[in-house]
């Protein structure tokens, strides 16, 4: 089940991150990789998929790349959906890239946990989260989940933003 | 994460002012269906890959607050609502039986899930074994490879049992499937089942979480804990679904994947949405919750203690009486108080139940509970009648059992309501 962080840590990594790297993007459109993607476009992140069997084609019409070494920088945040045991070579490979693509964030989705990796990330300075996915989270801090009814534990007294496109995180 | 206390919850949890109007108060959206901002959003939507509102079969922004705040108070992931109480277990059902596929419920059960469950869900071929609430290890008995999940009341509705949820909850654990309670007569005010390792707790809503006896309406929420993916056996959790392009539904929505797919899916083709009025009256009613379960078991356990010293009662089963055997089970689970509704029996048989249902004035003679007037009951002419005489012995309704559903009146009337309608 979903490690807990505070809602403020998720935020402040939500609003700074522009740029994401996404290891394991799916074409298929129904893997969570996918709506996930299709859901972080749309709320105006930059996102560079990465995975090395649709290398050069496009996903939601942006170019993939093979590995995370071949992707050209900034990129703040890498976000693995692939097997538990796979992301530690990912998150070794985007300790190796850090300075390169400038990397502040780790972040392993809903179902991947893995505790080396997440020690060794932290180990190099990289803020980690696993086993939570961006777009449910941005979703429960913007208030848009609440469509569907979810607990976002939050009370809010104020009238939220952007209302056309789902709530946004732009205000404290 | 600001951890807030109950009674803030049941004010606001889910709501915040309107963001087209700043309304303070939930709108009521009467509205069937929403404007797509273009064909791609319109695609995302129907297909779940962006949160946003279709048709109000599936979601509605004022019942989204209501399915919110059920959550916050039970300490859910995430909340569903439906049409009634009766809707919200078909649904919970729907999303987890397949056919042939059974589950074991205790028998100490409203009347009416009893039929719910016996009858209509036969036709489904989903079979239901019965079990004793005050004996966990009853359910373990009926467990077969095909169980897919328990139920039970966590305050039973009418027979007067408090249900120990704990060892129930372990039991469900580790036969690999879900515990659902029924928590409607307690209310997360008295019993939140989750804390005791419950995984669904559904509600029917027209009683005391509503509470002013308006509005049909049902709940459900998910404690977010059940690994539905472990035994394979709840394929609609876990396989590719057909009419979502083989989306898989746990795999996607996680800790609150019950939820989706039970709006999804169920709600989706069954249909039985509640109206939004609905959702905006009962999302008052719960503004009050925590004051008005208060008052109930105040003056519930007033006329309990009033009606044992009575001479023309036999017994009374109020677990919130020193002497009841589940007086135990009450300070355990349920300390702030043991409910509003509970069952008392007259030395006159059926008779006299008869005689008293007709002569009070201020309790209303209906088939209903949790109201914020008194109403009181005889089951055995009224919403027992179905049942043969051995079920209804069994359901805790016997010919000289008498339901009440303590209201937050003066308490001082309550009792001389029911003193005189008892002598005359
Ligand atoms: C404990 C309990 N569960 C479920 C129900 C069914 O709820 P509804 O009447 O809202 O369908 C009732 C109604 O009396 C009830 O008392």
């Amino acid at each position: 089940m979903p490690t807990t962080y505070p809602d403020s840590l998720i935020a402040r990594i939500l609003r700074s991150v522009k740029t994401i790297a996404m290891v394991g993007a799916s074409p298929n459109q129904v893997r969570p990789s996918y709506f996930a993607m299709k859901y972080l476009l749309d709320k105006g992140f930059k996102i560079i998929p990465v995975n090395p069997g649709q290398a050069g084609k496009e996903i939601l019409g942006q170019k993939v790349y093979a590995t995370l070494s071949d992707v050209p920088g900034p990129v703040d945040m890498v976000d693995i959906s692939r097997a538990s045991d796979a992301a530690l070579g990912v998150t070794d490979e985007a300790i190796a890239n850090k300075d390169r693509l400038g990397l502040k964030v780790v972040w392993m989705q809903l179902g991947v946990v893995n505790e080396d990796a997440e020690k060794r990330a932290g180990a190099a300075g990289l803020t980690v989260i696993m086993n939570r996915c961006p777009k449910i989270e941005y979703g429960r801090l913007s208030g848009e989940i609440g469509w569907y009814g979810v607990n976002r534990r939050t009370i809010d007294n104020r009238k939220p933003h952007a209302f056309n496109k789902g709530g946004s995180l732009t205000r404290g | 994460m600001a951890e807030f206390g109950f009674d803030t919850l049941a004010v606001h949890a889910g709501a915040q002012p309107d963001p087209a109007t700043g309304a303070r108060i939930t709108p009521i959206y009467q509205t069937t269906a929403y404007v797509f901002e273009d064909a791609d959003q319109a695609a995302s939507l129907f297909n779940l890959q962006v949160f946003g509102n279709i048709y109000t079969r599936l979601m509605n922004p004022t019942t989204a607050v209501l399915e919110e705040r059920i959550a916050a108070l039970e300490g859910g992931t995430a909340g569903l609502a439906a049409a009634s109480g009766h809707a919200a277990q078909h649904l919970i059902f729907h999303t987890i039986m397949e056919p042939g596929a059974e589950f074991v419920s205790a028998r100490q059960l409203y009347g009416g899930s009893v039929n719910q469950f016996n009858q209509s869900f036969k036709k489904y071929n989903w079979h239901v074994k019965w079990a004793d609430a005050t004996d966990p290890e009853s359910f373990k008995r009926e467990i077969t490879d095909n169980t897919r999940a328990l139920f039970c009341e966590s305050l039973a509705n009418p027979g007067g049992v408090i249900t120990d949820l704990e060892p129930l909850a372990r039991i469900a654990e580790d036969a690999g499937v879900p515990l659902i309670v029924d928590n409607t007569l307690a209310t997360p005010y008295l019993i939140r089942p989750f804390e005791w390792g419950a995984h669904l707790v559904v509600h029917s809503a027209t009683k005391f979480l509503g509470g002013h006896g308006n509005s049909l309406g049902g709940l459900i929420t998910e404690a977010g804990t059940f690994d539905w993916a472990k035994s394979g056996k709840f394929k609609t959790m876990t396989e590719e679904n057909p009419s979502y392009h083989g989306l898989k539904f746990f795999e996607t929505f996680g800790d609150f994947a019950f939820c989706v797919a039970a709006r999804a899916l169920a709600l989706r083709d069954l249909g039985p949405t509640m109206a939004p009025m609905n959702a905006f009256l009962i999302l008052t009613g719960i503004e009050t919750l925590p004051l008005r379960m208060r008052r109930h078991c105040d003056n519930a356990l007033a006329v309990a203690r009033w009606l044992e010293a009575h001479e023309r009662v036999a017994w009374v089963n109020y677990a919130g009486l020193e002497k009841h055997p589940l007086y135990p089970q009450h300070q355990k689970y349920c300390p702030k108080g043991a409910g509003a509704v509970f069952t008392f029996g007259l030395k006159g048989g059926f008779e006299a139940g008869v005689k008293l249902v007709n002569n009070v004035r201020i309790f209303s003679h209906l088939a209903n509970i949790g109201d914020t007037r008194s109403l009181i009951i005889h089951p055995a002419s009224t919403t027992h009648r179905q049942l043969s005489d051995e079920a209804r012995v069994k359901a805790g309704a016997g010919p000289e059992v008498v339901r009440l559903s303590i209201g937050i009146e003066d308490v001082n009337d309550i009792i001389a309501d029911l003193d005189q309608a008892m002598r005359a």
